[in-house]
């Protein structure tokens, strides 16, 4: 028998009994978002196996069924997105998830569930592309939610958590805007929303029912229904689209969300949405601690994106840093906002990299200095790309020299052997202090090592 | 002198109540009106007029809501049988069909049709197989016959370059979860009669809950073969059956020979009385 | 505060296991957690890691560039983790397994044989879990009945029989620690300092 010592108390860990510990359990992102849309009341739930979101899937196999529910694993995404589509005309409130490059299979439906105005609730845990990219976490399909999938001239709402807690909130939320407004909506995830597990208070909502005088039910003592976005006649489809956008109008005016975080003193604000507004709160929390005065606006709809607010916010700020784990999408959004009353600064990381939150630090101290949107579309690890308008490329520049090692962290590296979930840190930002100095690759690596005191 | 009664009239054809007094956008001497005709018939006879909520193609038919009077949903091309499925998972009381041609299910849906049929998913096929693409202008199908000339393929279909005709009904059939695969025409009287048969088969395989139905209607398109409406029904019976053979193709229904495919429910349908999905009346 | 975990070492070493039951037992004592496995092809394919992100208040990035413990069970996982653990760290290395030392000389490196004491308590495979023991008897990071609790929590559910045996490890690795290495080093605060803003 083993004589358990008492643990060494060592004060920098202790954490334990810190409060009065609510009543949580451990759940995975993909499960508890799934289990928030059971309790929300989804009638309906189609899917397709895809990275980082099959646990979602999985567990719809397993509960919908259980719960009397309608389950299929469809044969694709396009079969998904479209018993999705016959459901939802039916009147049921229906989930559907997937990832980017089964979100771009679904976005033909997205386009008629537009026009013939049938609600669903649609979660993309986004990963890296483009094309087949990578599984990492990743916010590079803000344009497509926002901007895009189908075709045709409509608009859907596009919701983004920060945190599990949310998410589960913001499933009821998606249902009731879909049936409210008869749309499609949109949840932006991303993989680590997924695949992490968090403590979850099981609070769950489950919106009323709305009265659909519009759902197929079978045409028995009434006049037959259609539920379709076919309008021949011109004359006829543009009436139909005054009316699809006056009905955006009213979204756009009523369903606005965004929270800020320490604004009040706030000389520089950061915009980010999702993972990215959690890496920003701990920059933010690095950057006071030294004497930096940073906030956090965090857009939870991203469309409507929160322009005016956001544009009040700027107007008491020297300048905005967005971050995405993106090459640079919402930050438009963010520019076309703020109109040019201040500089928009931008730091992404792509791929499914995850911008670090000393990355994020450093960004907040060049802004804070320059007041300059230098960095504006710069994508660590790239070849610049002159962009039109953009002051920070000098033309003589030579090309970004690559790195010797990742500057922040990935899940996946290119060393299929090793574990990924970190990467070797060396330095950042090479090319932030090349210009006038490139004097060949590594002379300039090994003097902006020395330059920034070696190995953190 | 003797007065003769008059016998009582009897009614040997009238218009079915689903099937709506409108002029159709379909060409004279068209075959979907016949086919449209043959559905309200059926479902009308089998009493499921009320229940029925039917998914429209594109295609020609795209606008076949507006000539039976159900509750219809639209589907992009090709995806009907998915949108089927949709709605027969949380409507399970109701009576799901789809109506597709030959470009939608053999060409660009084919992969929602042979997986609505392998679950054995319990909705009916009514596949319009005219062996060309109407609506766009008469463009080559996979179901066009082998040198057959259509605007794509000008010369006749060439095997080398454009492959042979796919055989749909014949694929679907192997699948197990098929309750019922037929081959009918509207070439002549006996032959619709026959074809109605096969639907009414199909539609009584989905109120039994014995699995996926599909009829293949082999139809003419005057406009789009070049032809006269005569011209075209003779083609129709005299060469298009050749590569595509009339007749039962899959009979997997209860009582058949070859054994039920799947009786009843599946699980992953919503319960009805629980979990009745919004969408009830005002 | 927060404070970082990494695990790390080949798949079927029970890595997103002894991470899991780490944050179930931070859960249960009131505290702040994240739990980050990787996932996706490399689950299957040999290597494994997961993050456990331990804090009083909300966790802020769910990403970290430099862990204060990283667990290492294979040669791979310390070349890979063993360099970022931040200063004043701690390193806890599956000694059965991986010989070479870190080279750091700024951290507290705890090597445990984990191996010889999880046969020991009855079942060769549960190094992660003499791992764990290893880990929570350096730092205190829960108390050890937290771990306990989770472990009935997790294992003692669906396989009683597994749950002593768990047990068993779990108290041989913190037993490990207490008798040898586990020397208490001076560490800066992480939190704000270790970035040179």
């Amino acid at each position: 028998m083993t004589t358990v010592p008492p643990p060494v108390e060592d004060p920098s860990f202790s954490l334990a009994g810190t409060r009065e510990p609510p009543r949580r359990v451990l759940m995975k992102g993909n499960e508890a978002i799934a289990e928030a849309a059971i309790q929300a009341g989804c009638d309906a739930y189609f899917g397709y196996p895809i990275t980082p979101q099959a646990e979602l899937l999985e567990w719809m196999a397993k509960r919908m069924p259980e719960e009397g529910r309608a389950f299929v694993q469809a044969e694709s995404e396009l079969g998904a997105i479209n018993m999705a589509l016959g459901a939802g005309a039916a009147g049921a409130r229906v989930l559907v998830s997937s990832s980017g490059p089964g979100v771009s299979l679904m976005a033909e439906a997205m386009s008629y569930m537009a026009g013939s105005e049938v609600p669903m609730v649609l979660i993309n845990v986004m990963r890296g592309g483009p094309g087949l990219g990578s599984i990492g976490p990743s916010q590079s399909d803000y344009f497509q939610a926002v901007k895009g999938h189908g075709h045709g001239d409509y608009r859907v709402p596009v919701l983004a958590p920060s945190s599990l807690g949310e998410a589960m909130e913001m499933v009821a939320t998606a249902f009731e805007l879909a049936e409210h407004y008869r749309t499609p909506v949109i949840i932006l995830a991303d993989g680590i929303m997924g695949q992490a597990m968090e403590p979850v208070e099981q609070h769950y909502r489950t919106p009323p029912r709305q009265t659909a005088s519009w759902a197929l039910t079978g045409a028995d003592g009434r006049e037959p229904r259609v539920v379709r976005s076919l309008h021949l006649a011109p004359e006829e489809l543009e009436e139909h689209n005054a009316h699809l956008q006056e009905k955006f109008r009213a979204i756009a005016e009523h369903e606005v969300r965004w929270a800020g975080e320490r604004l009040d003193d706030a000389d520089l604000v950061i915009v980010a949405y999702g993972t990215a507004a959690r890496v920003a709160r701990t920059a933010i929390a690095r950057a006071r601690a030294a004497g930096l005065r940073v906030g956090l606006f965090r857009p939870i709809s991203l469309w409507p994106f929160p322009s005016a607010e956001l544009a009040g916010v700027a107007d008491r700020t020297r300048g905005l840093l967005v971050v995405e784990l993106s090459a640079g999408q919402m930050v438009e959004d963010v520019r076309l906002a703020v109109a040019g009353k201040v500089p928009v600064a931008f730091e992404g990381r792509t791929g499914g990299m995850v911008p670090s939150p000393d990355e994020v630090v450093e960004a907040l101290r060049e802004l804070d200095a320059t007041g300059s949107s230098r960095r504006a579309r710069r994508v660590r690890r790239r070849p610049p790309i002159p962009v039109s308008g953009a002051d920070h490329m000098h033309p003589h520049e030579p090309m970004a020299e690559p790195e010797t090692g990742h500057d922040a962290l990935s899940i996946f590296g290119d060393d299929a052997w090793m574990p990924h979930w970190y990467t070797v840190p060396v330095p950042t930002h090479p090319t932030r202090n090349g210009r006038g100095r490139g004097h060949g690759r590594n002379g300039s690596a090994e003097r902006r090592r020395g330059d920034e005191g070696g190995t953190r | 002198m003797t007065a003769t009664v008059p016998a009582a009239p009897r009614v040997i054809y009238q218009r079915p109540a689903r099937l709506t007094d409108v002029s159709t956008r379909y060409c004279p001497g068209c075959g979907h009106g016949i086919i449209h005709r043959l559905v309200a018939e059926v479902l009308e006879d089998l009493g499921v007029d009320g229940r029925t909520i039917a998914v429209a193609p594109v295609g020609c038919s795209v606008f076949a809501y507006e000539y039976l009077g159900y509750d219809w949903c639209e589907a992009p091309h090709g995806r009907a049988p998915a949108v089927a499925t949709g709605i027969r998972r949380v409507r399970p009381d109701a009576f799901v069909l789809t109506y597709q041609g030959d470009g939608d299910l053999a060409a660009i849906g084919t992969g929602e049709i042979v997986h609505a049929a392998a679950r054995g998913e319990l909705i009916t096929a009514i596949f319009v197989n005219n062996g060309i693409y109407g609506m766009t202008g008469g463009q080559m199908a996979p179901t066009t016959l082998v040198g057959q000339r259509t605007t794509s393929s000008p010369t006749g279909r060439d095997v080398r370059a454009a492959g042979y005709p796919v055989p749909m009904t014949e694929m679907l059939a192997v699948l197990p979860g098929v309750a019922f695969a037929a081959r009918g025409s509207i070439a002549d009287p006996s032959a619709i009669g026959k074809t109605k048969a096969y639907i009414r088969k199909a539609c009584e395989a989905q109120i039994r809950g014995e699995g996926f139905a599909v009829v293949e209607v082999l139809s003419n398109c005057p406009v789009g073969w070049g032809m006269t409406a005569q011209e075209s029904i003779r083609y129709l019976q005299d060469v298009v059956v050749q590569t595509y053979p009339l007749g039962v193709l899959a009979d997997r229904r209860a009582g058949a020979q070859s054994g039920a495919a799947r009786p009843g429910t599946p699980p992953g349908t919503a319960r009805h009385a629980e979990n009745r999905p919004a969408g009830q009346e005002a | 505060m927060e404070r970082s975990i990494v695990f790390a070492g080949f798949g079927g070493q029970g890595i997103l296991f002894a991470g899991h039951v780490l944050a179930e037992a931070a859960m249960n004592a009131g505290a702040e957690v994240i739990w980050i496995p990787s996932y996706g092809p490399e689950m299957r394919g040999g290597t494994a890691s997961c993050t456990v992100i331990v804090g009083d208040e909300p966790i802020g990035s769910p990403i970290v560039d430099h862990p204060d413990v990283a667990v290492v069970f294979n040669p791979p996982s310390l070349a890979k983790f063993g360099p970022m653990v931040a200063p004043g760290g701690v390193l806890i290395v599956n000694d059965s397994l991986v010989e070479a030392p870190s080279g750091r000389d700024d951290l507290d490196e705890i090597r445990v044989r984990c191996t010889p004491l999880a046969r020991e308590a009855g079942d060769d495979r549960l190094i992660n879990v003499v791992a764990l023991g290893a880990l929570v008897a350096r730092t205190g990071i829960v108390p050890p009945d937290r771990i306990r609790e989770a472990l009935h929590a997790i294992v003692g559910k669906k396989r009683p029989e597994a749950l002593v045996v768990d047990l068993r490890a779990f108290d041989l690795g913190m037993a490990a620690v207490a008798s040898g290495t586990g020397q208490l080093t001076d560490r800066p605060a992480v939190e704000e300092s270790a970035t040179p803003v």
